[in-house]
């Protein structure tokens, strides 16, 4: 592996397909990626690319039926955690991987104080006693900044505020320490401050304990400003992966760029209406045989509609490493 | 919450008052008469004396205010007096049944342990068996056992239980014979043999009624479960690692008993006032066939007196309902 460091997490080739009656919808095609020590992986892609149907499926989130994983392997520390028994993976869930959702409002159970519900993974992978998960759980509320923890322990959902529901949702999945934190989306529902200071924390804590990242989100500003790689996904497949900065500078998939042109600007004068994506995300109904964006490419030409572009590499680094597009459009240089 | 307490038991005293009129006034516009079972050969000038006796010619305001002087004062009087041995009602004139002119809580002593024992446990029974088929239905929805449990359910909740009781007496009793199909409330139970006899007897009725109650609240639960279980909170809990059983009994049940507790702390009363047809179908000599009887013979009293009980019983039965709301769901406060 270069750059000389073990990817803590490493998918290859995810497969999800969602069977319901009578038709399959393929979810999540061909995925992979990998996870280095520390890293924050932004993952970005309009609603229903498949970002956040990849994460819940790589960890048994999702479901069964409808949802299936067809193939691929998901290698947590070196370990394909799909061949794991489902207690495993239980295991695996919540005390080596971290999850927080987009939405704090209605991710805490309203009948539990925040104190049992932070307590619950520790006492349950960690088999720490009571009194030992009620100090940890006073640790992890002061790390992500609520003050008077061990007041506030004894305290419900509803009585905190959404950036603070969405603080406890961050201890929770720390609450194990573990290698990998997926964030699905965890800033959406918030308003613009708050926000800012869950990017903030997320930052932090990053420096602090060292996990790896997966940063769901549509906010391409959001991503801009933590990411150290972005995947972009759309229907179901990753079109490009590069380091942040060769992204923003140097997008080559006709989507990445269209999203790009789709930020409005702050400054400046206001160029007209907003650009925007014509056309809809396709359905996925059958393993794509095309390339998924081609009715919406403003590039598209025949091969788009007879095969679907594997990723191929940008620079002379291995996929998933450097920059990679999947795309069979070359532009000139003077397009770029 | 003691201060909602409060507020609530006094708001229950008018509301309570006026129902009392209304039973009253309503009873009283029934047609018939107290003397109807008096056979016609005796005079007019007897009846007119046996009525004037039960001061059932009174004006209708006049019978009510002594009607309420006799049930919230004279009676708690003759408790306190039998209770504590002291002579507070000092021979005051108490509720008395026109058909038996026996006190109407002597008449209600002698049945509630009869409804209690068939009614109760069936309520009882009813739920612990409603309990378990909504959870598995709702985690399993569409399984065979989901679709199964979804028909009976429908089933019993349509069927009247007049019907369903019935249906039982000609299979079990009729043709199998494994059951009396009368209730037999002379029973005492002493030893083994008198207590097999005992649950015998309350099998027939006891299934029928669990059967309804249960078909009832094991909808609910397998709503309330359902619409739970789809909550973002659930799949917080499984992102944390929780195990399907804590997931779904700790988790989810928790929530979904929000609702259905409130259920069955509302029906708890029609063990009393609602078992009236179980009790008729299976000769149960309960409250609900004192009630049949007392109308049937125009015994105003006893009518009024036993309506106002399942009315002060829906009222403070509600009270607790929304009590264990408040404790189940913290977002509720009543302060």
């Amino acid at each position: 592996m270069p750059d000389g460091a073990q990817a803590v997490l490493d998918v290859r080739g995810l497969e999800t397909v969602f069977c319901t009656r009578g038709a399959e919808i393929h979810a999540v095609n061909k995925v992979s990626f990998h996870l280095k020590p520390g890293e924050l992986l932004g993952v970005v892609g309009e609603s229903g690319s498949g970002k956040s149907v990849t994460m819940m499926s790589l960890i048994g989130l999702l479901p069964s039926p409808p949802a299936e994983v067809r193939s691929g392997e998901v290698l947590l520390g070196g370990k394909d955690i799909l061949k794991l028994s489902p207690t495993e993976l239980r295991h695996v869930r919540g005390a080596r991987v971290g999850f927080v959702f987009q939405d704090p409002m209605t991710s805490l159970n309203p009948v539990f104080t925040v104190g049992d519900q932070i307590m619950e993974p520790l006492r349950s992978h960690m088999r720490m006693s009571k009194a030992e998960a009620r100090r940890r759980a006073a640790e992890l509320l002061t790390l992500v900044g609520i003050p008077d923890a061990d007041k506030r322990l004894k305290n419900y959902p509803h009585q905190f505020s959404g950036g603070m529901r969405q603080r406890v949702m961050i201890a929770m999945a720390l609450a194990c320490d573990p290698e990998v934190l997926i964030a699905d989306e965890p800033t959406t529902a918030l308003d613009v401050t708050i926000q800012a200071q869950i990017i903030e924390l997320v930052k932090e804590l990053r420096q602090k304990l060292g996990m790896a990242i997966v940063w769901i989100t549509h906010d391409l500003g959001v991503v801009a400003g933590i990411a150290d790689r972005v995947m972009v996904m759309y229907g179901g497949q990753v079109v490009e992966q590069a380091p942040v900065k060769e992204l923003f500078g140097n997008p080559r998939h006709p989507y990445t760029r269209a999203l790009l042109k789709a930020v409005p600007a702050l400054s400046g004068e206001r160029a007209g209406r907003l650009q925007v994506i014509e056309g809809q995300p396709p359905m996925l109904g059958s393993a794509p045989t095309s390339c998924p964006f081609r009715s919406r490419c403003t590039h598209a030409f025949d091969r788009c509609g007879k095969e679907n572009p594997a990723r191929r590499a940008l620079d002379d680094k291995p996929l998933d490493h450097g920059h990679d597009v999947a795309c069979h459009w070359n532009p000139e240089p003077a397009d770029a | 919450m003691l201060t909602f307490v409060i507020r609530r038991l006094l708001l229950a005293i008018p509301t309570l008052l006026l129902i009392s009129l209304v039973i009253f006034l309503l009873v009283d516009l029934a047609p018939g008469s107290p003397m109807s079972e008096i056979p016609r050969t005796v005079p007019p000038e007897v009846r007119e004396r046996m009525m004037q006796a039960m001061g059932a010619n009174e004006p209708v305001v006049v019978r009510y205010l002594l009607w309420l002087r006799q049930f919230f004062l004279v009676e708690p009087a003759y408790v306190i007096d039998s209770l504590m041995g002291t002579n507070l009602a000092g021979g005051a004139q108490r509720v008395l049944s026109w058909q038996s002119r026996m006190p109407v809580f002597d008449i209600i002593a002698q049945r509630l342990p009869q409804t209690l024992t068939v009614i109760g446990s069936a309520y009882l029974v009813g739920v612990l068996i409603a309990l378990p088929i909504g959870i598995y239905s709702a985690y399993r929805q569409y399984s065979w056992f989901d679709q199964l449990g979804t028909f009976v359910t429908m089933v019993g909740s349509s069927v009247p239980t007049f019907f369903t009781g019935v249906l039982l007496i000609i299979v079990f009793s009729v043709n199998l014979g494994w059951f009396p199909s009368i209730y037999d409330t002379t029973l005492e139970v002493t030893d083994w043999a008198s207590f097999k006899m005992q649950i015998m007897q309350m099998a027939l009725p006891v299934t029928m009624l669990a059967l309804h109650n249960a078909t009832e609240i094991s909808r609910y639960m397998r709503s309330s479960m359902l619409e739970n279980l789809g909550q973002d909170y659930v799949r917080t809990a499984r992102a944390k690692g929780m195990s399907e059983r804590v997931v779904v009994l700790k988790h989810v049940l928790r929530n979904s008993l929000i609702p259905v507790v409130t259920v069955i702390a509302l029906g708890i009363p029609t063990i009393f006032g609602g078992a009236i047809i179980a009790e008729q179908v299976f000769k149960v000599n309960g409250l609900g066939t004192a009630l049949i009887g007392a109308i049937n013979a125009s015994d105003l009293p006893t009518v009024q007196t036993l309506t106002f009980i399942f009315a002060v019983l829906i009222v403070f039965f509600n009270l607790v309902a929304d009590i264990l709301y408040g404790i189940l769901d913290p977002r509720i406060r009543y302060d």
